[in-house]
């Protein structure tokens, strides 16, 4: 075991990991996040506590993760790099560490300019792949970047996200290899929309042997709406959302939109439970984890192993 | 070549109000040739500050100077500073300090923005293309400028924000590792970026100096 995390043990297990999500408030709102993750507990393995997602300033992703732990629900703390320097990023691992946090999720960050303080300096420090790197060295040599000692090393389950649909296709499996080399223990990708791509993506990783180094979580979003499914497909980067998924939304009765939605995402997590080189599936219910325990029953997922 | 901007007028003559005498002074290098600070310019802002100020009597001299950012061609005014008491430089921010350490007494105004070391796309339109980072990985990225053409300067990228051939910050910026990928792709070159990068070596986070190979016994002698 490297971390002893549960999320480590469901997968080392050979269970099918379910994760979830949750976004910290705007705010030291503390009954935001308890009520959130009333619904998630004990229907999602681990949740990923996200780190000022969006650029917007929200609670500090450990902050949060800590009173995930308090709640009973084991946390991913995600890092992005855009927001500290190898000093503070090494500095919050280890103090993520000494509460009890397990999974790290390591992340470049979207650009400040999306965000509420656009004018704000990037730090950029450290890339997502050498963010992993240095994890890794801290964890399994007890060493700073710096290459001195650390006094009780951090044993985090190193996770990394990849993005399958992202021009260059045909570089994006190698950029995986990377990000396998640097040291990521699992993958959790982008919202996956485009099932003939995510089917070429994972075959491609099982060809280069990658899914026997690391656990592989597809990304999945339900579509609460029409309107979210072309937001989807036209403004947010790096996004892949076929046609038919929005011809299929349009073609229920508008009260059943939302069901619709669900049940492409039950479909999806159906096929991925079948799929060679693929280890669990991340839900991402985006402002939606009262719907979770129901998506969680649909999709077959339930109950949670206990291990 | 560096270069500048110069900045919004209302900006600049609140900065000279109150002086009497001002020098406006331009550099006949990178800011003459990307059309900011050259002796042309120099004339202009002249010309909209003589207007500005016609009620209050402020004198506006002109002077532009080769370069700068060269101490030997700054004493050129050496002779004419006292008539002045107030310099307005129109010269990167690097000219700008070197005038400001030759005259220390005198008050110097920068009357533009530096924006960047960059390259001519066309007459008066200019791009970015490097930050000064100071460990230069353009053999590895296939001369593409990860620090400077990628908005989160990744070492490994592309990021998951790359978007149908875009950047994620805007649709008009390309995004720099597709490029890094197509043109090592062409050049049969794709193993340089197959490998990790390191952590850089951020060196261009202190004050830097130079001195070139063969010159140190020389610079020693005469700044002892």
């Amino acid at each position: 075991m490297k971390s002893g995390s549960k999320l480590e043990r469901v997968l080392k297990a050979g269970h099918f990991a379910f994760t979830g999500e949750v976004g910290p408030p705007r705010g030291a709102n503390v009954d935001a996040i308890r009520e959130k993750l009333k619904h998630l507990r004990g229907n999602v393995d681990m949740v990923n506590v996200t780190d000022n997602q969006t650029a917007m300033v929200r609670m500090s992703s450990w902050a949060a993760s800590i009173i995930c732990i308090q709640e009973g629900v084991e946390p991913n703390f995600q890092m992005v790099c855009r927001d500290r320097n190898r000093l503070a990023m090494q500095a919050d691992i280890l103090g993520a560490y000494a509460h009890g946090i397990r999974n790290m999720l390591c992340l470049s960050g979207d650009h400040q300019m999306f965000g509420d303080h656009p004018q704000s300096k990037g730090v950029f420090d450290l890339d997502s792949m050498q963010l992993i790197m240095m994890v890794k060295k801290m964890r399994d040599e007890g060493k700073f970047l710096s290459g001195s000692d650390i006094d009780v090393k951090p044993q985090i389950f190193i996770g990394a996200a990849a993005n399958p649909f992202a021009e260059p296709f045909e570089w994006r499996v190698h950029r995986l290899a990377k990000k396998v080399a640097a040291g990521a223990d699992f993958i959790q990708t982008q919202c996956v929309y485009n099932m003939p791509k995510i089917r070429e993506w994972v075959r491609r990783a099982n060809d280069m042997g990658l899914t026997e180094k690391v656990y592989i979580l597809p990304g999945v979003t339900p579509m609460k709406s029409i309107g979210m499914a072309k937001y989807m497909q036209s403004k947010v980067p790096g996004m892949d959302v076929p046609d038919d998924i929005i011809k299929r939304l349009q073609g229920v009765d508008k009260k059943m939109v939302a069901d619709e939605g669900i049940k492409i995402a039950c479909e999806q997590i159906a096929e991925f439970k079948e799929m060679k080189g693929v280890a669990g599936v991340h839900l991402m219910p985006i402002e939606w984890e009262h719907m979770v325990p129901e998506i969680a029953e649909r999709a077959g997922v339930l109950p949670r192993p206990e291990i | 070549m560096i270069v500048a901007e110069r900045k919004p007028f209302d900006e600049i003559r609140n900065m000279v109000k109150g002086y009497k005498k001002v020098l406006t002074v331009g550099c006949g290098t990178c800011v003459a040739v990307c059309l900011a600070g050259g002796s042309k310019e120099v004339e202009t802002l002249n010309a909209e500050l003589n207007l500005a100020f016609k009620k209050d009597g402020i004198e506006f001299g002109a002077h532009t100077l080769e370069r700068q950012c060269d101490m030997e061609f700054l004493s050129e005014l050496d002779a004419k500073a006292d008539n002045y008491d107030c310099f307005l430089s129109m010269a990167c921010g690097a000219g700008i300090q070197f005038l400001a350490e030759r005259f220390p007494e005198k008050p110097v105004l920068p009357a533009v923005n530096t924006s960047f070391i960059g390259v001519n796309l066309d007459v008066g339109w200019y791009e970015e293309k490097c930050r000064a980072c100071g460990q230069c990985v353009l053999g590895m990225t296939g001369g593409v400028c990860p620090v400077t053409m990628c908005a989160k300067s990744l070492f490994n990228g592309p990021c998951g924000g790359t978007n149908k051939t875009s950047c994620e910050i805007h649709k008009d910026q390309p995004c720099a590792w597709l490029k890094i990928y197509e043109r090592l792709a062409g050049q049969g070159r794709l193993e340089q970026i197959m490998a990790i990068s390191p952590p850089n070596d951020w060196s261009n986070q202190k004050p830097r100096k130079v001195i070139q190979p063969g010159y140190e016994e020389r610079l020693k002698a005469m700044h002892p």
